[in-house]
């Protein structure tokens, strides 16, 4: 094994071209695992901790542009006001020693069905700024989950930034698990309202072979809400939307029988959630127009 | 390959290191600091807890090649690192540590074992940990130790529910958990009545 440290990204560009198979390493928290336990001998680690740029975010302003290594413990403290569905999620993350090295380039090198970043970025919209010694390229989200564990990046490319619309709107993530702390997802589920292009979006975690997105359920509630005029009335979502919504995500789960749970409860639990985050999010709409109401 | 680092305020070389080989083992197996245990190897029990420039993490899942250059705290510099603190009037990172020209100038006092701890003086979380009986078999007990100082720094003033958090990624298979919060809200206690006294 040989251990690459590169001191700027040209460089570690440069390593990466050069030896295709490298193996990037930056908070360590999912290869590290692998290699303590044999799983996984890489030819070639490409250690990324010393690249600044890729612990850096801006706040710009449509989106935040996200270091692929910016810890979690950051997102939560620093980002909960433009990204609170990612700030959420990075909450869900193992314990605070995990949450200290890792961050979203991981998750989505990663690529498992099961990483907490996902159903976040999904609902939000982002954005994957990869790059290589060619040249660099924006990955669209929704196509950079390719399969189980799997990915859109090429051989030589590293993932630079992620580029995440800031919220317009209220924001929600839950997970299932056994326990606080220390939890692969059961499963987990991610929603954004966007009150500037009256939109919904969703992101479902750990249950299909890749992180999705519920488009049939999104386009529904789209619809609901425009016909009932409930952007602008505010009104609360009738209870049948709210159960048709919930209906269209868990359907659109395509789940496996696991050491974690059934197919049969992720289904369930992803419904559930779905309809509950409808809620919370939806008052939390209201409650935002409520009170420019009683101001004017 | 050759790892150099600073330990506990004193630069270390560590040399053949295996490139896959972990912080934790060079630690352990390399410098003769056994005091970050060594249990699930995947993040998982927080026994290997150390501060990486100030922050806690999983020595575990930290390769050694990636702390070339940077500063690490175990367990076995916590009495001395708490002691840097209070004298400079607290910090948040880790540049409160012993400073490489006093590192350099260190020297084993009679009676001191720097591997034992036996003889030298314990960091106020450590007091803690004994007054409460929050100490079983010990295994956990570095890795809460750490990660219970590092919060206490950050947050004098923790309510319960900061503690668990902070403490969740410990695990802990002999007390239950709830001597071990007492040990934290002691010396949290503590800290503010000398921060009063002061």
């Amino acid at each position: 094994m040989d251990f690459l440290r590169p001191a700027s990204w040209e460089e570690a560009l440069a390593a990466k071209a050069e030896h295709p198979t490298a193996v990037p390493i930056a908070g360590g928290t999912d290869i590290m695992v692998e290699i303590n336990f044999d799983h996984r001998r890489p030819e070639y680690l490409l250690d990324l901790n010393r690249i600044e740029l890729l612990r850096e975010w801006e706040v710009g302003e449509e989106n935040v542009r996200l270091g692929a290594s910016v810890p979690y413990t950051q997102i939560m403290e620093q980002l909960r006001a433009e990204l609170p569905g990612l700030a959420l999620a990075s909450h869900t993350v193992a314990s605070p020693q995990i949450r200290n090295r890792g961050g979203v380039g991981g998750n989505l090198g990663t690529a498992s069905p099961a990483g907490d970043a996902h159903p976040a970025l999904l609902a939000a919209g982002a954005e994957v700024e990869v790059e290589s010694v060619r040249g660099n390229r924006f990955i669209p989200i929704d196509e950079f989950y390719t399969g189980v564990k799997r990915n859109a990046l090429q051989p030589d490319e590293l993932i630079k930034t992620v580029h995440i619309k800031k919220a317009d709107g209220p924001q929600q993530y839950s997970k299932v698990g056994t326990r606080n702390a220390m939890v692969i997802a059961v499963c987990a589920f991610g929603l954004a309202l966007h009150p500037e292009t009256r939109t919904v979006r969703t992101g479902i975690g750990s249950a299909a072979p890749t992180p999705i997105r519920a488009k049939e359920a999104e386009e529904f509630l789209n619809a609901a809400l425009e016909e009932g005029g409930f952007w602008d009335n505010g009104k609360i979502i009738t209870p049948s939307i709210a159960k048709q919504f919930a209906d269209l995500c868990s359907a659109a789960a395509n789940p496996i029988d696991d050491v974690r749970g059934t197919a049969k409860y992720r289904r369930h639990a992803v419904g559930i959630m779905a309809r509950r985050q409808l809620g919370w999010t939806w008052e939390q709409y209201r409650g935002a127009d409520r009170t420019l109401e009683g101001a004017a | 390959m050759r790892v150099n680092f600073t330990v506990n305020g004193r630069r270390q070389e560590a040399d053949d290191v295996w490139e896959g080989e972990s912080l934790l083992y060079v630690l352990r197996e390399r410098l003769g600091l056994p005091g970050s245990k060594n249990a699930c190897e995947q993040g998982e029990c927080g026994s290997c807890t150390v501060r990486l420039d100030g922050v806690p993490v999983c020595s575990c899942l930290v390769a050694a090649g990636q702390v070339e250059g940077r500063d690490v705290v175990t367990v076995e510099g916590l009495a001395e690192y708490a002691k840097q603190r209070e004298e400079h009037g607290g910090c948040a990172s880790g540049a409160c540590g012993t400073s490489l020209d006093a590192a350099k100038k260190w020297e084993a006092k009679p009676g001191q074992d720097s591997q034992t701890g036996e003889g030298v003086e314990l960091a106020p979380i450590q007091q803690a940990f004994i007054d409460a009986g929050a100490v079983q078999c010990g295994f956990c007990t570095p890795g809460l130790l750490v990660a219970a100082d590092e919060m206490l720094e950050r947050n004098p003033s923790p309510t319960d529910a900061d503690i668990r958090e902070a403490l969740s990624g410990n695990l802990c298979r002999c007390t239950g958990y709830e001597k071990i919060l007492d040990a934290v809200r002691l010396a949290a206690a503590r800290q503010e009545r000398q921060g009063e006294a002061v």
